[in-house]
């Protein structure tokens, strides 16, 4: 990124205007992915396994085939690692495959096996009674420490990777360690080490939209696909690849999309639609019920660790060492190297060591969650700095603003940072009124750090400016947080025209070039990185233009306050030329001007946050009430920040559900036992206080205005920051995630 | 199964529309009337996305049949605003960002309306309860319930 893009003074970022898609999404009419209909469409529905681990022996289809209002049926069969002309599939498209249609096996409670299209969504629900499926039962794991066991059910041989020590269960499929320096040295200069495990179990994104598509292919091999996914281009290559065709003869349109939080970096219904709509040539739609969204798709991985900590009396960290276990479901890909990677993050440490394993198990292929695998690591490690604080009797922001990292320190995970705002979230909670508020009794503190690497990834932006002086705007990574209305506010600082004569449109797959996935805090960051340079982009041919009127060189014309000037008094006299003066004779001056960018930006910047939260534990019941709750996290710069906000409390109450309420509940047949939101009760709003925010600016020097991303780290700290609340209201260390009533009854029942 | 034809006022228009008996009003809303503001979030009665009114009372529609609407009278969100007027409560929840990715925001209006006309001065303790049966997983329900106080105590100010 060169210097001079650097902006720190800005006319439009950082103001908070009303989003472009704000009337659609308040008068009902904006298009989520169940609301597309088409002519002869037809309803799909998927069967899934009632086992959580089987081998299918035989599927008789007929006579679902055999029924009047079914049009199409499909198992295995019909994908491309069955069809001649396309031999197998490789790496995660295989993965992806395997968990869309199951193959040989059925790996979890809730695996699709076959898949029908009918006439009305109600005669697909019925004939998925008629296909008949025979199961051979096998032994089954959900448990992750059972899974890693000598004695464990072999989920799939052979799909450990090189990374795996010689001696580990089959079910251990990477392994990951880093570190440096001589943990047991660090641990021998402390005045107290604290060694313990923690447990989390699995949560779900819990977007309130389920997963839904409508899917149009034809004989002709080209096909139209609508559906609701934080990335069309990655649906657009995953469902070319398992359907065996060209990804260009595919065209991908994002819906607007009812919340992903990560869990719709992928697909499920997608390819399965596609496979039907195929074999009988009309739109199939499928959409997903609550219960096949908990039982099959997304869940975040469950976590058994074991962290040790050493300090001095000072506070001083002396070494740290951490073992995550993180179980992601029947494939490989759950982010134990993340967990380890980002667990001590926040800490400049001499002595560090960190593993991570990605163990598989009998449940629905683990998907993104939010800063996937941070979360837990941070709950393990920021409960162990706690109960040193506890012990050592030292302020906790004090301990964590003394080890903090800084610009310059080599992060545990390797590399060294560049500017962040640790330090700055810190100072921020120690002066915040929160801190110092008092307590009442029965009432806890709990804070936390949490850190999240931010992504950059594959973009590209468009803008094409119209004969009125007006801007249209193509991105390619859906709107999941209000990024049209910040990618709007950027391109309006770069062409100096008004917010509102900018529309910007999530583009589908046939009219912009590739784009990554929206995850990993990327899209303010990249896309609006793109959006930036693709308005430089066409701001240099609006000054060639008004440098050919006037007859002077193009570098003695500058762009200001959205129009064209003469870049000096040498350059000449000339009346400064507004964006729509120059627009209006675009077509005889040389013709449009449009602006594209196209990059993998590099320069995502590393973000921190830190949570103070108040917890009220009720030792009649175990309930706790979460009373006050504040978030600190450095966002670089906030281009809207009413959206910024808003990610800070959406990650903070997500974190709160995970804390004390959501996670999978597995019977002893493996079978999911919670699979609506009765059962799996996610925060309402009665539960909660208002979550305050505070918004801290260290500017990104990869952003050419200082953007972080700001959507996941928001997630990290409250796993911990609650359990500290809760372990010091209720005097007793909670270590296993949710702390339900139940839990924490059974814990102050073991305290005494 | 055969159709039953029902006739129904949606949003005050008459309409008529032709269903299987087991086809739940929000099926029939968004499949047979087009209305596809309410949305299926669970089809069990847990998190709103499907609230409308239902002769004034508020209702999950995936939770009843189509074939119940015969000669009552629904409010679904589209019906909120007057032609192009929006009620305060979506100006409100447009200028609070009170929704992310909106798809719980058909539901949350058509309940936060539901509140304000029986109680025109909650306590923002009353109106988290009363909007406890409308899950969003965006927000946190901090900018939502600040957009609902505040809209509250304008339409006070007004009457």
């Amino acid at each position: 990124m060169a210097l001079d893009d650097r902006k720190s003074e800005f006319t439009f970022v950082g103001t908070r205007p009303d989003r472009p898609d704000g009337l659609d999404k308040v008068t009902g009419r904006a298009k989520f992915g169940a609301d597309a209909y088409a002519p002869g469409m037809l309803h799909g529905a998927v069967l899934r396994s009632p086992h959580a681990h089987a081998r299918i022996v035989k599927i008789d289809t007929s006579k679902a085939e055999a029924h009047k209002d079914v049009k199409a049926v499909v198992t295995r069969a019909d994908f491309s690692d069955r069809v001649p002309f396309h031999p197998g599939l490789e790496g995660e498209f295989w993965n992806v495959l395997e968990n869309v249609m199951a193959g040989e096996k059925a790996l979890y409670d809730g695996h699709a096996v076959a898949a029908v299209a009918a006439t009305s969504a109600l005669a697909a629900r019925d004939a998925l009674k008629l296909i008949e499926v025979e199961y051979e039962v096998l032994p089954h794991v959900t448990d992750v420490d059972k899974a890693m066991a000598p004695d464990a059910p072999v989920i799939r041989e052979g799909a450990a990777d090189y990374s795996v020590p010689e001696g580990m269960h089959p079910n251990v499929v990477r392994y990951h360690e880093s570190g440096r320096g001589d943990v047991e040295a660090g641990f021998a200069e402390a005045d107290l080490v604290i060694e313990d495990s923690f447990v989390t179990e699995a949560a779900h994104q819990g977007y309130i939209e389920p997963h839904a598509c409508l899917a149009t292919l034809g004989n002709d091999g080209k096909g139209e696909l609508w559906c609701c996914t934080q990335g069309h281009w990655l649906v657009q290559k995953t469902c070319a690849a398992l359907l065996g065709m060209e990804t260009s003869q595919l065209r991908v349109t994002a819906s607007e999309i009812g919340g992903g939080f990560g869990g719709k970096t992928t697909v499920f219904i997608e390819p399965v639609a596609l496979a039907l709509s195929r074999k009988v040539n009309r739109p199939v739609k499928i959409v997903m019920t609550r219960s096949e969204v908990f039982r099959a798709t997304g869940p975040t991985s469950s976590a058994s660790m074991d962290v040790k900590i050493g300090m001095k009396k000072d506070g001083t960290i002396t070494a740290a060492k951490g073992i995550f276990r993180l179980q992601g479901g029947a494939f490989p890909g759950a982010p134990g190297d993340m967990t380890a990677m980002c667990a001590f993050a926040p800490y400049d440490l001499t002595n560090v060591k960190q593993i991570g394993y990605d163990v598989m198990a009998n449940r629905p292929k683990q998907a993104a969650y939010r800063a996937p695998g941070a979360p837990m690591g941070a709950f393990a490690v920021e409960s162990v700095i706690d109960e040193l604080c506890n012990k050592l009797g030292l302020d906790p922001i004090d301990v964590r603003l003394k080890n903090a990292a800084k610009e310059g320190t080599k992060a545990s995970y390797g590399p060294r940072y560049d500017r962040i705002g640790l330090v700055e979230t810190l100072e921020a909670a120690k002066a915040h009124p929160h801190y110092a508020a008092p307590l009442e009794p029965g009432q806890g503190r709990g804070v936390s750090c949490g850190f999240w690497f931010n992504h950059g990834g594959e973009t590209s932006v468009s803008l094409a400016l119209s004969m009125d002086g007006s801007a249209q705007l193509m991105v390619g990574t859906p709107d999941i947080g209000g990024s049209r209305a910040s990618m709007a506010l950027m391109a309006a600082e770069v062409l100096g025209i008004p917010y509102e004569n900018i529309r910007a449109t999530v583009a589908d797959t046939a009219t912009l070039g590739y784009n990554d996935v929206s995850h990993g805090s990327r899209v303010t960051y990249a896309s609006g990185l793109a959006t930036i340079k693709a308005a430089q982009h066409a701001v240099e041919q609006l000054c060639e233009r008004a440098a050919a009127k006037w007859g002077i060189p193009t570098d003695a014309v500058k762009w200001e306050d959205g129009c064209a000037v003469p870049s000096g008094p040498n350059a000449g006299d000339f009346d400064p030329r507004p964006l729509a003066d120059i627009t209006a004779e675009m077509g005889r001056t040389g013709g449009p001007i449009s602006g594209h960018f196209e990059a993998t930006p590099e320069g995502a910047g590393v973000s921190f946050g830190t949570h103070i939260v108040d917890a009220e534990v009720d030792p009649e019941t175990g309930k706790t009430s979460i009373i006050r709750y504040t978030v600190i996290q450095d966002a670089g710069k906030a281009i809207h920040p009413t959206y910024v906000e808003g990610q800070y409390q959406g990650g903070a109450v997500q974190g709160i559900g995970w804390a004390l309420n959501e996670e999978y509940v597995y019977g002893e047949d493996g079978r999911l036992q919670n699979s609506i939101f009765l059962d799996y009760r996610i925060p309402v709003a009665s539960d909660l206080p208002m979550i305050d925010t505070v918004i801290v600016e260290v500017p990104n020097p990869g952003h050419p205005f200082g953007v972080r991303g700001v959507g996941e780290t928001g997630i990290v700290p409250p796993l911990a920051a609650i359990a500290n609340a809760v372990s010091n209201a209720a005097g007793v260390r909670m270590r296993q995630l949710p702390m339900s009533p139940p839990r924490i009854l059974a814990a102050l029942k073991e305290n005494g | 199964m055969s159709k039953l034809h029902v006739s129904t006022n949606v949003n005050g228009d008459d309409v008529e529309f032709l269903c299987d008996p087991r086809e739940t009003l929000l099926d029939c809303l968004r499949d047979k009337l087009n209305l596809t503001g309410a949305k299926e979030g669970c089809g069990t009665g847990d998190c709103g996305a499907c609230s409308v009114t239902f002769d004034g009372r508020l209702v999950c529609s995936c939770l009843m049949l189509g074939v119940e609407a015969e000669g009552k009278q629904i409010e679904t969100v589209e019906g909120i605003a007057d032609g192009d007027v929006l009620h305060p409560l979506q100006k409100k929840f447009i200028e609070y960002a009170a929704l992310q990715c909106g798809v719980c925001t058909p539901g949350i209006l058509v309940a936060a309306k539901s509140l304000l006309e029986k109680n025109p001065n909650p306590t923002e303790e009353e109106a988290r309860y009363w909007l406890a049966g409308n899950l969003c997983r965006c927000t946190g329900y901090d900018k939502i319930i600040r957009a609902v106080m505040d809209t509250a105590a304008e339409l006070r100010e007004a009457s």
